[in-house]
């Protein structure tokens, strides 16, 4: 129901930031997100940040895919 | 698309096939996002489940479950003298009982479209003379932003800007769901976003008392058939848990912040949805001491009584009850440029896509091999 | 153009340099507005006698004549303004017809208090893009209604060529196995007004695509019955486009989602607005189904041009399903592109 797009924080100031997405710049209130700094990604909706992303976990869907492999061949 | 996406992707579509062809029987599987609903069709998934799966879009978009008296009421307000509506571009087109806003609009309504609420704050403070009624729908997702710009029109001591609250809150609806004598649900694929704020634990009741396995999903092709798999497996493995692939953005606990303004200026409310009647605590209304910004209690409509177009069956389409083919009004009367009801005005929702396919081309959906 | 002599009219209009009323009744201040402002700008041999009608010698050609109306808002947007649009959309609809644009017509219906200065602006664009095009905007009128009556300014502008290619450009050509080719990216031009138009804390350096196609397609018509067809897709974008073309017909279009050449911009502006590009109105970029043989030859003289550094196949010409668009996704499954709906309304949900 939520269309919100991750993008890459470029400025701050207290309740505003500049977020990145492929080059387009927006203006996003950042005061429902604590903590929200430069470099971070944000998840984007409505015009507020409204959740930070931490790093992709990184091997997940391969753990996934192996694991079924292994299933399939019991 | 990097060589190491589309590995994934292959990968995933393994999974998907693989598994679904060990489900033990026919499954019905329920997303509850109109985004997903969207993001499911763009990227055509339902061709790659076999004929076990059945995935049913549900009631998870905020307009489709908003019943036609709030649209009565915004149409209301916007042929007020010195009022302006000021809406997401979602509700524009959403027929009410009589008529939709954009209708209103051609007739002289003062409707003005925004993308975030605080816009509406602003075009309050630039209009000190005319009233902004703002239309809050929208689930957890996006009500701390509307509760925050409530805090900011206080904050500025603008009295001229008030909000018409359809909030709905998501839990709740999803108990109604999956206790429904119809549907025989055997999972979920739960909604992105909204649990960006609220987290997993609300879902856990899914789990535990209704036996019914949920993932969390994010949005991107390689996020729902990651989901899709880890449904398969709990439901191949005989698990049931609330599980999150869309770890990225959905911490355990969601965001504690965004739901802390989201209770400060909103409570539970009885809700009426679409589809499911009303639900109780699954609305969200401003407290009173926010009254001051509260539409229904500062600038109260007169609306004619709501209405129903005969034969509209919005309500079991959105519940996966019935196929938009089993509507008398699908592909005459209603059509994508004159819906009758919410379910076809967004042309990848149920109602627009089977149009695509079934009225304008013989291609189904669900027959094209990958 | 009528001049009438009219009764002395003093006014101040010049000092405050802003559109009166009188500036669209014919009268002193109309020919003030074509002596001062439209005649040094447009001028010509054919314009400057100022005639009801151009008369235009033609001899035995095929010609072509289109015409359109602009109210884009904002009138001034990245990549160029309402004028540009004007002169650039009708050299488009001649081009890909096959027709090098000869003559412009160009009304103008102006609101009172509307500024000389944003005026010559936009005229100067316009006279750039049509001698840039080798062709002249040879007659027109102007009108001014009160204020309020009209949102700035509109613009119809009306153009006729004479048609080069030797063979007929239509959708009665197309074969099946015949590829769709696209001149560049797409959804530029209402990405970058969309942004320019909302009041959104948004930015990007992404500018209109708006062109005049001419010097672009030109090369193109020495191929013959190899093209078959071309179109600009403007409002509604490709998917309108390619909707028109298998409408009623015996053949289907099928466009690859990997191969269609969008911007990051555009990319990320459809993301946050939920937008698709293939909606998305373009002003410079020109849609054509070519002979499979002719395809490499096609992109090669494309390629030769600025405008055509971007151009790729994004699709063919299938036999099933017929009078349908669709689109092999990066999953390999299949979606309908179906006509889109209304104008774009940004979405939360």
């Amino acid at each position: 129901m939520c269309l919100g797009i991750p993008a890459k924080v470029i400025k701050t100031t207290d309740e505003w930031a500049w977020v990145d997405v492929n080059n387009v710049h927006l203006k996003v209130n950042i005061s429902l997100v604590n903590g929200v700094k430069y470099g971070d990604y944000v998840i984007v909706h409505a015009g507020f940040a409204i959740q930070k992303l931490s790093p992709e976990e990184g091997e997940s869907t391969l753990e996934l895919f192996k694991q079924i492999v292994e299933f399939n061949e019991k | 698309m990097s060589e190491n996406e589309k590995e994934k992707i292959k990968a995933l579509i393994y999974c998907v096939k693989s598994l679904c062809n060990r489900l033990p029987d026919k499954i019905n599987l329920m997303e509850v996002c109109g985004t997903h609903t969207v993001a499911i069709h763009r990227a055509g998934i339902k061709q790659l489940l076999c004929q076990k799966t059945r995935l049913i879009s549900g009631p998870g978009c905020p307009v489709c479950v908003t019943p036609n008296d709030f649209v009565d009421k915004a149409i209301w307000y916007s042929f007020q003298p010195q009022t302006i509506v000021a809406t997401f571009g979602d509700m524009f087109k959403v027929p009410g009982s009589y008529s939709s806003l954009a209708e209103a609009q051609a007739q002289g309504g003062k409707v003005h479209l925004v993308y975030s609420p605080l816009e509406a704050v602003e075009l309050a403070k630039n209009n000190p003379d005319k009233k902004i009624v703002f239309l809050g729908i929208g689930f957890e997702t996006t009500a701390p932003a509307v509760a925050y710009s409530i805090l900011s029109a206080r904050k500025a001591n603008l009295h001229n800007f008030m909000v018409l609250s359809g909030h709905k809150t998501v839990p709740e609806a999803l108990e109604k769901i999956a206790a429904h004598p119809l549907l025989n649900l055997d999972g979920f694929i739960l909604p992105g976003h909204v649990s960006c704020i609220i987290g997993r634990k609300p879902y856990e009741f899914l789990s535990g008392v209704q036996h019914l396995p949920g993932v969390i999903s994010g949005f991107e092709p390689v996020d729902i058939l990651e989901s899709l798999c880890m449904l398969y497996k709990q439901i191949v493995e005989g698990r049931c848990q609330i599980e999150t692939q869309y770890r990225r953005a959905v911490p355990e606990n969601g965001n504690r912040a965004a739901l802390a303004i989201m209770q400060e200026v909103f409570l539970p409310k009885d809700s009426e949805w679409r589809g499911l009647g009303i639900i109780p605590k699954s609305g969200l209304a401003l407290r009173e001491k926010y009254s001051d910004w509260d539409a229904e209690v500062v600038y109260p409509s007169q609306i004619p009584k709501p209405r129903q177009h005969k034969g509209c069956i919005c309500g079991a389409i959105i519940m996966g009850l019935k196929e938009p083919e089993e509507c008398p009004l699908f592909g005459n009367l209603c059509h994508p440029e004159h819906p009758i009801g919410p379910c076809m005005v967004s042309s990848e929702g149920t109602c627009g896509t089977h149009f695509s396919y079934q009225i304008r081309g013989r291609l189904n959906e669900s027959s094209v091999s990958a | 153009m009528k001049v009438q002599s009219a009764p002395n009219l003093k006014t101040d209009s010049k000092a405050k340099e802003l559109i009166k009323l009188a500036h669209g009744s014919g009268g002193l201040l109309s020919r003030e507005l074509i002596e001062k402002v439209i005649k040094p700008k447009f001028g010509n041999r054919i314009l400057d006698r100022l005639e009801d009608a151009a008369v235009l010698f033609l001899s035995e050609n095929l010609l072509a004549f289109s015409t359109d109306s602009y109210v884009v808002r904002p009138i001034f947007f990245p990549g160029g303004n309402i004028g540009k649009l004007a002169v650039c959309g009708t050299i488009n609809d001649l081009a890909v017809v096959g027709a090098q644009p000869l003559a412009i017509s160009c009304g103008f219906i102006l609101e009172e208090g509307f500024s000389f200065e944003t005026l010559n602006k936009i005229i100067d664009s316009m006279q750039k893009m049509a001698s840039q095009t080798g062709c002249q905007i040879v007659t027109g009128d102007t009108k001014v209604v009160e204020k309020g009556g009209a949102d700035q300014i509109f613009i119809n502008t009306t153009g006729i060529g004479v048609v080069r290619i030797k063979s007929s450009l239509s959708i009665e050509q197309i074969q099946v196995g015949d590829e769709l080719i696209v001149t560049g990216t797409i959804g530029d031009h209402a990405a970058s007004v969309f942004v320019a138009r909302q009041n959104l804390p948004m930015t990007s350096s992404l500018e209109s695509d708006c062109a005049p196609l001419f010097g672009l397609l030109q090369p193109l018509w020495s191929l013959g019955a190899k093209i078959r067809f071309m179109r600009d897709p403007t409002r509604g974008g490709v998917a309108a486009t390619l909707n028109e073309i298998v409408r009623g017909r015996d053949f289907g279009v099928e466009i690859t989602e990997s191969l269609l050449p969008i911007k990051p911009e555009v990319r990320g502006i459809c993301e946050l607005m939920g937008f698709d590009p293939l909606h998305l109105a373009n002003e410079g970029k020109a849609v054509i189904v070519v002979a499979p043989e002719s395809t490499e030859i096609v992109l090669g003289l494309l390629k030769q041009h600025p405008l055509g550094s971007d151009a790729c196949v994004i699709g063919k010409i299938v036999e099933e399903p017929k009078g349908l668009v669709y689109l092999k996704t990066t999953l390999s499954t299949k979606r309908i592109i179906d006509l889109p709906v209304g104008d774009l309304l940004p979405r939360i949900c």
